[in-house]
């Protein structure tokens, strides 16, 4: 008999295994409770948004039971308040579209610029100071913005450049959006920016280019999958934003891309409608499912294509 | 003359004994570090340190980790302005011009403009293969695209990559191996015909293969270049170069031609450490 095999052929006590067994068992059963407990959490944000869904899905269906899908998707009056009610969604996609479109105009360049600067530029204690201010921006509760767009920024632009701007209209509240989602735009995108290495930097300063000439050609083509996600998420905030266009732009359904006039977006609208002045159960009253369903689907195009184009600019290094 | 201490040296570094005869220090002087002292913050890195750089040809700086080999070589495209807090003292003088890099009149990016460098790990930008090699064009303001794709050409001919990607040239740089993006990242630095190429051990992230590849190329690239390069690797400085400089603890010990520093150093310290007694 070889000395392995005497090893191999000798007995295990059972004092020795047993209660190792045990604990381990005991320890499997608690790694398990834990992970449960664990993705039962997660799965609260993800319940939530199925159950949001569902019940847009659902409420709107019943809409759509009475007013055509083409009536709802080319008709160009909103008017569900109204005796005779036209429920054409133009009106408020156009007031959306025209909101967000200027309120993206003004924050995609400001923040771009805003995170170039803090993250090739500034010196250390200048970013250090301005970043948290510009979070701080965040934290303003949109009801402010849409208050300095109503009494300060309308007549501010009436007194100045544009005087035959209505009281209500799109263009200041775009503007403060506007103005409102740059450290979104800045915050994000100035933290891709920092996270390409400063090898690659060095690599451009080392072929004789300047700060701007790396800072635009080099870091900026590097960090593009970031700033993408910063411009989707501007993207969102900007179409959903509720507060500022509800207070400053009038509430009233407008078929208009000129941000000169009143107008409502969807989101307006549904709050609009929230406050009560529609039966609950009434087609009005489901009308805000369909908007908001049209509202999800918009942003979840947004998403998409921010997603795609992610993938797209992905750099590896 | 050899003895055998030198025989010993020379078998371990695989030296054949037919290079290894004496050789004169002559030139032309490219470049020459005068008293070069440098400072990270309160850090004294590079003290006092005087080494010549001979005119085409391939010099090689040596040491062990931390010795302020790397930091010496940045001093010549002054990579040390980038951050805060470091202070150079003494003089580079850049040779015909006889002007001092260091200079605070002089601008670091005209030293950048004619001094080039290659780092450690390849850093291409993220950009095509065609637009790397033409950055350095683009950044001095050459607009006309027969003169840069004609550099380019040549830059690539010079790295010995051309025959690789001279069909795939708008494919990002990002998709070649690492070998392959170090030979890209040389022929970005020679595109703009610089007078000195730098090189920061430029194989230590590479393959054996690659790495006799860009030993082969920086061979070839002391015709018309004149070289400074760092290397852990000693096989490779006595492969490569010309003259080598031995650095420790941020000065520099002992310089001379390659050969000679190998086979007969003069200091002990130099001896030490080739014969891997430390470092």
């Amino acid at each position: 008999m070889s000395p392995i095999d005497a090893v191999h052929s000798a007995p295990i006590a059972d004092t020795v295994v047993t209660p190792r067994f045990k604990r381990r068992l005991f320890r499997h059963v608690k790694e398990r409770v834990i992970e449960s407990i664990l993705l039962l959490l997660a799965l609260v944000a993800v319940a939530t948004t199925v159950a949001i869904v569902a019940i847009l899905v659902h409420e709107s269906a019943g809409f759509f039971e009475e007013v055509s899908l083409r009536e709802f998707l080319t008709g160009t009056v909103w008017s569900p308040l109204f005796e005779n009610p036209r429920y054409g969604v133009l009106p408020l996609v156009s007031g959306t579209v025209t909101v967000a479109g200027i309120a993206l105009a003004v924050a995609l360049p400001l923040g771009t610029i805003t995170a170039i600067y803090l993250s090739e530029f500034a010196p250390h204690w200048v970013r250090e100071t301005v970043k948290p201010i510009l979070e701080l921006l965040e934290a303003v509760p949109g009801v402010v913005f849409g208050y300095f767009a109503l009494l300060l920024l309308t007549p501010l632009l009436q007194d100045t450049l544009l005087p035959g701007l209505p009281g209500f209209n799109m263009l200041a509240p775009a503007l403060v959006i506007g103005v409102m989602i740059v450290p979104y735009v800045a915050s994000v995108s100035e933290d891709a920016m920092r996270a390409v290495p400063m090898s690659m930097r060095e690599g451009s300063y080392a072929m004789g280019a300047t700060r701007l000439q790396t800072a635009v050609r080099v870091v900026t083509p590097a960090a593009t999958s970031g700033i993408v996600a910063a411009y989707v998420l501007a993207a969102s905030r900007a179409v959903g934003e509720t507060m500022v266009v509800a207070i400053a732009a009038g509430l009233q359904p407008n078929f208009t891309f000129n941000p000169m006039e009143q107008a409502a977006t969807i989101t307006a609208y549904i709050v609009q409608v929230s406050q009560g002045d529609l039966p609950h159960g009434s087609l009005g009253y489901q009308s805000i499912f369909a908007v908001g369903l049209t509202l999800a689907l918009m942003t979840l195009g947004f998403n998409i294509a921010g997603h795609w184009l992610r993938k797209r600019f992905r750099e590896v290094y | 003359m050899v003895t055998d201490q030198m025989a010993t040296n020379l078998a371990r570094l695989n030296v054949p004994p037919s290079v290894a005869t004496s050789q004169e220090m002559t030139g032309t002087l490219k470049a020459e570090a005068q008293n070069l002292n440098f400072y990270y913050g309160g850090f004294h890195a590079l003290k006092n340190t005087n080494l010549p750089v001979y005119e085409r040809k391939v010099t090689a700086l040596i040491g062990p980790s931390g010795c302020g080999k790397s930091t010496f070589l940045r001093c010549f495209n002054r990579m040390h302005d980038l951050y805060p807090g470091n202070r150079y003292e003494g003089r580079i003088m850049l040779y015909p011009d006889q002007i001092n890099l260091l200079d605070p009149t002089v601008d670091p990016i005209e030293v950048r403009m004619r001094i080039s460098m290659v780092f450690q790990k390849p850093n291409p930008f993220p950009k095509s293969i065609y637009e790397n090699v033409a950055y350095g064009l683009r950044v001095r303001g050459e607009h006309n695209r027969g003169r840069i794709a004609k550099n380019v050409e040549q830059a690539l001919r010079s790295a010995a990559l051309w025959d690789e990607v001279k069909d795939r040239l708008d494919e990002p740089a990002f998709n070649l191996s690492g070998g392959q993006q170090q030979r890209v990242c040389i022929a970005r630095a020679l595109a703009t015909d610089p007078e000195i190429l730098l090189f920061d051990e430029p194989t230590s992230a590479l393959d054996p293969i690659a790495t006799a590849s860009i030993e082969q190329l920086i061979s070839d690239l002391k015709e018309r270049v004149t070289i400074l390069i760092v290397t852990h690797n000693l096989q490779q400085a006595v492969r490569v170069s010309d003259y080598t400089a031995y650095m420790y603890l941020g000065e520099l010990i002992e310089f001379g031609l390659t050969n000679n520093l190998f086979i007969k150093p003069e200091k002990k310290q130099t001896e030490d450490y080739l014969t891997g007694r430390f470092g």
